[in-house]
């Protein structure tokens, strides 16, 4: 430690930069769609992996994935986490359960809260649902899913998810 | 020292893009693969530049990476620097013996911010980044300074752009172009004054892509390699009133140990996004002037900052394997006023 008498500690340089920002053709295509309750991934072509949420490319094969494709707003826990750390920037109480969630008809993990779901119950292999944001509060944010819950199907064998677990 | 050439070259620029850096980038780094007939899984490192600041947008260079055929994992690596500055660190890796190819890459969205604001930030963030001393304005300062020490007229700054804008109308990658005089310029008001708008940067968004490889392989891959025969690069003080701003230490430096002056230089490419700049950086690398200047229409037309050094080298490259000359110099440079300089020395087979 420095023993440099009365050291300034901080100073204040207030910074602020303007950016009008362009989400780029796949997000823009993702985040419209969750304002009509719909989940847009995008593939390269037909047979092709579809990517929940797009980013533009399919990193595998660095190819433009460029179609869009809905999928269903159901799907199956493929992992999960309890977490208990508080933060500000999350409106759930703690303990909550965060998870991958393999939409059906996606076949990259989309990352989500899930609610309604005994700590104790919750499985890979569960199935789950979006629980959208009421009508009139849909917005080009991906927290227009509330969350997922789980639903009343039967689990999936992991070896069917175990490819994107 | 072994022998590297550049075998590809592509390049978009545009006064605004919608994509994101993805979009952006992936068509140029599948040009610039594609017409190095090398496999991507040939290609045995990939470096490249960009900075966030320009776009707002954390670790855009990590998501960069879907674009650019990274799997199976690749080796990798990014400098905050403007993309020529990849193709060193490439080079330098090629020299190592580690590996013999390259894709090198650059990328840029500055219309996403205020570009020249954004530059504030390069300055000391406790003493001078307070006071938000935009590009434009500190570019003036050092064009004021120029002039009167090299007995430089605004007629010669307004000469340089009409001169780059006219060039570029040839060049489909330049976002500036027109024909203009000196004479219709000057008629033109200030910006930073002895500064106006066409002394200063048109600036872009947009990508680069190259490939280098070393030795004979690189005469298979080409019709005529393009060999890179000298590059360095220097650094002057950050602090604006530690150097003489009339003049480019570092860039003199890398000249030098570059080899500009070993030979006849036929076309030269410069990394000036102000006018009063070229001026500078001529005297800088000790350029005769039958050496033709920025045939492209140069940073001063497309200014995507992170990838218009690459550019410059890219462009020079381009010259030289399609024959405009034999001996080309590439130059490229990162903060204000050129505090940091780069020269790279190219010869076609």
């Amino acid at each position: 430690m420095s023993d440099l008498p009365n050291a300034l500690k901080s100073i204040v340089t207030p910074v602020r930069l303007e950016y009008d920002h362009s989400a780029g053709a796949a997000a823009t295509g993702f985040l419209r769609g969750l304002t009509q309750k719909k989940i847009l991934g995008a593939r390269t072509g037909p047979g092709e992996p579809v990517l929940v949420p797009p980013r533009g490319a399919d990193p595998r094969t660095s190819e433009l994935a460029a179609e869009l494709v809905e999928v269903s707003d159901k799907g199956t826990v493929v992992t999960y986490s309890i977490v208990r750390v508080p933060s500000d920037n999350i409106p759930f109480e703690l303990p909550y359960v965060c998870a991958t969630v393999l939409l059906d008809g996606a076949n990259l993990g989309f990352f989500h809260v899930l609610q309604n779901c005994a700590l104790d119950e919750v499985r890979i292999g569960m199935r789950v649902q979006a629980h959208w944001a009421p009508d009139d509060q849909l917005t080009e944010n991906v927290s227009s899913i509330r969350y997922f819950e789980p639903i009343d199907e039967p689990d999936v064998p992991f070896e069917q998810i175990e490819e994107y677990a | 020292m072994r022998d590297v050439a550049i075998v590809s070259f592509a390049q978009s620029n545009a006064a605004r893009e919608d994509r994101n850096e993805v979009e952006i980038l992936l068509p140029v780094v599948k040009a610039a693969v594609a017409s190095s007939q090398l496999e991507r899984s040939e290609i045995g490192f990939t470096c490249s530049g960009s900075s966030d600041f320009l776009q707002g947008q954390p670790f855009a260079f990590v998501m960069a990476l879907d674009g650019v055929g990274a799997w199976p994992p690749i080796k990798e690596s990014h400098v905050e620097m403007d993309g020529a500055w990849a193709l060193y660190e490439a080079w330098v890796k090629i020299q190592t013996g580690e590996v013999d190819s390259a894709l090198v890459y650059a990328f840029g969205k500055t219309s996403s911010g205020d570009l020249a604001e954004v530059q504030a930030l390069q300055l000391d963030p406790y003493c001078v980044t307070q006071l938000w001393p935009d590009a434009d304005s500190v570019a003036g300062i050092q064009a004021r300074l120029y002039m009167e020490r090299a007995g430089r007229s605004e007629r010669d700054l307004a000469e340089v752009a009409a001169r780059s804008l006219r060039d570029a109308q040839s060049n489909p990658h330049a976002v500036a172009k027109g024909d203009r005089d000196a004479e219709k310029l000057l008629a033109e008001p200030y910006r930073t004054s002895p500064l106006r708008d066409h002394d200063c940067p048109a600036n872009s968004d947009g990508a680069t892509a190259i490939v280098v490889m070393a030795g004979e392989r690189a005469k298979t891959l080409c019709e005529r390699p393009v060999w890179i025969r000298g590059f360095d690069h220097r650094i002057d003080p950050p602090a604006l009133g530690a150097r003489d701003l009339t003049r480019a230490p570092s860039a003199e430096i890398a000249a030098a140990r570059a080899g500009v002056g070993d030979d006849k230089v036929d076309l030269a490419e410069l990394s000036a996004p102000y006018t009063h700049q070229e001026l500078i950086l001529r005297e800088a690398l000790g350029l005769a002037d039958d050496v033709r200047i920025n045939p492209s229409g140069g940073t001063l037309c497309a200014h995507t900052m992170m990838s218009c050094g690459l550019n410059r080298i890219g462009d020079a490259a381009q010259r030289i394997a399609a024959g405009e000359g034999d001996r080309a110099v590439a130059h490229a440079s990162q903060g204000h006023c050129l505090q940091q300089n780069m020269v790279c020395v190219l010869e076609g087979e």
